[in-house]
């Protein structure tokens, strides 16, 4: 059966293009594990922070607004003002940075040296507090993203494969901008990790903690810049989510998604991060597809979690990790 | 009365080992007793049955589950919700197989029910370790939700997809389904609570405990002088598990008494258990009580505060409560990450010396 | 099962008039390698009942790598480990502790969140024979189990003078202390071989390695004497 054969193909290109997300929310979690060895369990709500804030300020809505109302009785909702696009980019790109300076300070500092699962759970709290910080802030009602992003079947991908198969395949124009510039957003890093100065001192820092710090290296300054930076990456992915499926709660739990997809890549790997986002992505639209309506659907819920676990089994480092000799 | 080891002599090893090595201790403990099966009983209504107290039994089960599996085993998971569920159900399912079956007996299988779903699922802490188990142990929380979501069988087919639990008695008192007094649900929740405690405690004194709180703290070590990590583990994970069960069990049958899975047991409720862990106390039974009782009261007190008190509404309620739980998880985590048992062992310390501190 | 046993079987005298019973444990011809890397080169040894055998030698000679292999941790590519007359076969390091050998480690490996107490007691843990369900409900034998062990760990607790902080978390007690507990939660074991750091000179015979191989074997003033050892830590170039 021919027909069969595309719609897998189908569901595996669109799963290619969802595995692309999955892959840029992945990057920031390896950008920050990179440099300071901590797994932030944060990156989802912090994608879905930033795409809360981005409306917010196009909307020009007045930040804490139910906490105001509810203090002073006031009924204070909206500016009255549209925001500029690129403008509340800007701004939303200044308060992650603002966010990452606030991290470090106020709970990096503090934990430094200690045991990475103690900073792990830390990040679980610091989830949780911007979640609620979030949405006392913006309020937790589902909005509306729209930054100008192409959204809607691609005619073009449509015919081209019509004339190639006489199967038109369907796939959403949004997620092939995603897939762009997920892809620049990735040459992007490379380029900065390699031929920058900060770049540079970031894998220092990767690399060796204590040597980078001999050679004068701000260890601070580095945190802060991965975290502003991870806090750009999640900034991106939750435009990209936020226009696909609007701005609500369950984008930070599709965020989580990146943790098996970083598992299966190995988590120090930024190209192990996109080959596992690849996978994950391809891997769950394929396996719905086949064997989901035989167990009754929504196997997308699990499926990337439990190949991450099986394969962990047999690769505890990863795709692309290092096997780590035990000494004692 | 003074808080003191001084005078208070043990002849025997057997007497040091004991529960409570100080006379004081041991008294506020049969007073803690005294009130749980003399007051409480009495005063117990509805409201605080199911706002306070039975959620507080029910949660420092699952929160000693957890506790033995992270605070002496060394082993995160984050599928404390996912591993209730299984309790929950297996129950539903026994219940209504088997309804001349005891409840308590159903509670107790259940409870082992998990313990095998709970090994199962510890087998890859083997291999991995730290977050990356925690993140595996995602897929247990998100394919056992899925699970019973979607298969049929665990529901019963039942149209809305939900479980219902049936009137069942014990001495001839309904502790579950809708006609249940609170009295009877707070006996039967604090019965388990005590059995679990009792035997966690048991668990944890002896070379069982030993053997966990060795791989905890150096695995490689705790293998060359003889603990085999993968009984450690894995008995970890069982008893850890066994808890859940229990608490999931009770959680469904007694103080639900209707579920629907994914709002019962989803992912938040894996955050609870963690939390309350986090906040009493790592490797402390007295902690699993302190923090199960901060994450029941907490968000009832600033309930009462923010939304009975001020007239704030209750989603912005909802959404301070988040920030604060999260702000205090860091907290706990940067100035004392053995939680509010720790907090309590140093005002004992003080009280020891005390009036003469010097 | 004489098979694995050396020529001269019945031991020896040593100069302070001990007396050295048969071989307990035989490397036989030991070859390690990480990927490319050689890290024990066919080494053979043994050791006896009731030997002080040193294994010396410069850093990164391979002694802990040597050590690991006696405990089951690393396992050789080539050769043979001879225990008591028996082969040792494809064992992992708690089997090993099984068979009675312990072990004191050159970084302190104390379980930090336990009393000094407990540590001792986790030592005894290869002899526990009460099972799960006996120590969940602390009947009968679980409790007579544990009274038994605690009082074999309180001999130990006395002989090393550590009364005092039998209680105390042994990440707060000092260097010297931890070191202390550390050889008494070996000792606890009741080991028939204790691996551990020692001096020189309280060996009977010692074992000197350089880049995995080993370079000299003998007893303390042999081993001094030995150009090659010489060689080894004064840094003179190899070959």
């Amino acid at each position: 059966m021919p027909e069969q054969v595309f719609f897998a193909l189908e569901a595996a290109a669109n799963g290619l293009m969802t595995g692309v997300l999955y892959a840029l929310v992945a990057l920031g979690f390896v950008l920050i594990f990179k440099a300071s060895g901590i797994f932030n369990f944060a990156q989802g709500v912090f994608a879905l922070f930033a795409a809360m804030t981005l409306v917010g300020f196009q909307n020009g809505q007045i930040p804490f607004a139910h906490l105001i109302n509810a203090i002073f009785g006031t009924s204070l909702h909206h500016f009255g003002w549209n925001m500029p696009t690129v403008l509340a980019i800007l701004c939303t790109m200044a308060v992650m940075v603002l966010l990452a300076f606030l991290v470090e300070r106020w709970v990096l500092k503090h934990l430094v040296n200690q045991e990475p699962i103690i900073l792990f759970m830390a990040t679980i709290g610091l989830a949780y507090f911007l979640e609620g910080f979030g949405d006392v802030m913006w309020g937790a009602d589902i909005k509306k993203l729209d930054v100008g992003l192409p959204q809607g079947m691609s005619s073009a991908i449509d015919e081209a494969t019509y004339s190639l198969f006489g199967y038109g395949f369907f796939i959403d124009r949004l997620d092939v901008v995603a897939a762009v510039v997920a892809a620049m957003l990735v040459v992007a890093l490379m380029l900065f990790s390699q031929f920058t100065k900060y770049g540079r001192a970031l894998r220092a820092v990767a690399d060796d903690h204590q040597a980078a710090l001999s050679v004068g290296i701000s260890l601070r300054f580095i945190w802060v810049m991965v975290w502003a930076i991870a806090g750009f990456v999640a900034l991106v992915a939750g435009m990209m989510w936020g226009t696909k499926m609007g701005v609500q709660f369950s984008l930070s739990l599709i965020a989580l998604k990146a943790l098996p997809v970083l598992m299966l890549g190995g988590f120090t790997s930024i190209p192990g991060a996109i080959v596992g986002g690849l996978i994950i992505g391809m891997g769950e639209q394929l396996f719905e597809f086949s064997v989901g309506p035989l167990v009754g659907g929504a196997t997308q819920n699990w499926f990337a979690y439990m190949l991450a676990l099986v394969f962990l089994v047999f690769r505890p480092q990863g795709l692309f990790g290092e096997k780590i000799i035990e000494r004692v | 009365m003074f808080y003191r080891e001084a005078g208070d002599f043990k002849t025997s090893y057997r007497d040091d080992a004991q529960t409570f090595p100080i006379a004081f201790d041991r008294l506020r403990y049969y007073l803690v007793l005294a009130v749980a099966l003399g007051v409480i009983p009495f005063m117990i209504n509805d409201y605080w049955a199911n706002a306070v107290i039975v959620p507080f039994l029910i949660w420092s089960i699952a929160a000693i589950g957890l506790n033995i599996l992270m605070g002496y085993a060394g082993q995160v998971s984050l599928g404390t919700g996912g591993f209730m569920a299984v309790g929950a159900y297996a129950t539903f399912k026994l219940m209504t197989s088997f309804p001349d079956l005891n409840i308590v007996i159903i509670v107790v299988l259940s409870g082992f029910i998990t313990a095998g779903v709970g090994v199962l699922f510890g087998l890859p802490s083997l291999r991995i370790k730290g977050f990356y188990l925690a993140v595996a142990t995602l897929a247990a929380q998100f394919f056992l939700i899925w699970l019973f979501n979607r298969v049929g069988w665990f529901y019963n087919y039942s149209a809305s997809g939900q479980i219902n639990a049936p009137e069942r008695t014990v001495l001839g008192i309904a502790v579950t389904g809708p006609a249940s007094p609170p009295w009877a649900q707070y006996f039967i929740c604090l019965f388990f609570v005590l059995v679990v405690a009792w035997m966690a405690r048991n668990l944890t004194r002896g070379s069982v405990g030993r053997s966990w709180m060795a791989i905890r703290d150096m695995d490689i070590a705790a293998e060359i002088i003889g603990v085999n990590p993968l009984k450690a583990k894995l008995t970890a994970f069982a008893v850890s598990s066994f808890f859940i069960g229990i608490a999931g069990s009770l959680f469904f049958s007694v103080y639900l008494g209707a579920v629907e899975v994914g709002e019962a047991f989803g992912i938040e409720k894996s955050f609870i258990a963690l939390f309350a862990v986090i906040i009493g106390g790592l490797g402390s039974i007295f902690g699993s009580f302190a923090g199960a009782a901060f994450m029941v009261l907490f968000p009832v007190l600033l309930k009462n505060i923010l939304v009975n008190g001020l007239n704030w509404p209750t989603d912005l309620a909802a959404h301070i409560q988040l920030m604060v739980i999260g702000g205090l998880i860091i907290v706990f985590l940067i100035l004392e990450p053995h939680g509010l048992a720790a907090l309590w062992r140093v005002i004992k310390e003080k009280l020891r010396l005390w009036p003469f501190p010097h | 099962m004489k098979d694995g046993m050396d020529t001269d079987a019945e031991g020896y005298l040593t100069a302070d008039g001990r007396k050295i019973g048969g071989v307990l444990m035989e490397m036989r011809n030991i070859t390690l390698r990480f990927g490319g890397v050689v890290a024990i080169k066919d080494i053979s040894f043994d050791i006896r009942e009731g030997e002080i055998r040193a294994i010396i030698g410069p850093n990164g000679a391979g002694k802990s790598s040597m050590l690991n292999v006696i405990n089951g941790f690393y396992h050789p590519q080539e050769g043979e480990v001879w225990f008591r007359g028996q082969k040792r076969g494809s064992v992992r390091p708690y089997d090993v502790a099984r068979m009675g050998i312990a072990r004191t480690f050159q970084n302190i490996a104390l379980f930090k969140g336990m009393s000094t107490l407990d540590n001792i007691m986790t030592g005894r843990l290869t002899m526990t024979k009460t099972g799960l369900l006996s120590q969940a409900l602390w009947w009968g034998k679980a409790e007579a189990e544990e009274t038994y062990h605690r009082e074999k760990a309180e001999k130990i607790i006395d002989f090393l003078e550590i009364q005092h902080i039998r209680k105390t978390p042994v990440g707060r007690l000092p260097y010297g202390l931890q070191k202390r507990v550390e050889l008494g939660r070996a000792l606890a074991a009741e080991p028939k071989l204790l691996l551990m750091g020692v001096v020189m000179d309280l060996s009977d015979r010692v074992v000197v390695m350089d880049y995995g191989r080993k370079i000299g074997d003998g007893t303390p003033d042999e081993v001094r004497a030995n150009p090659e050892v010489i060689n080894a830590y004064l840094g003179v170039a190899h070959d």
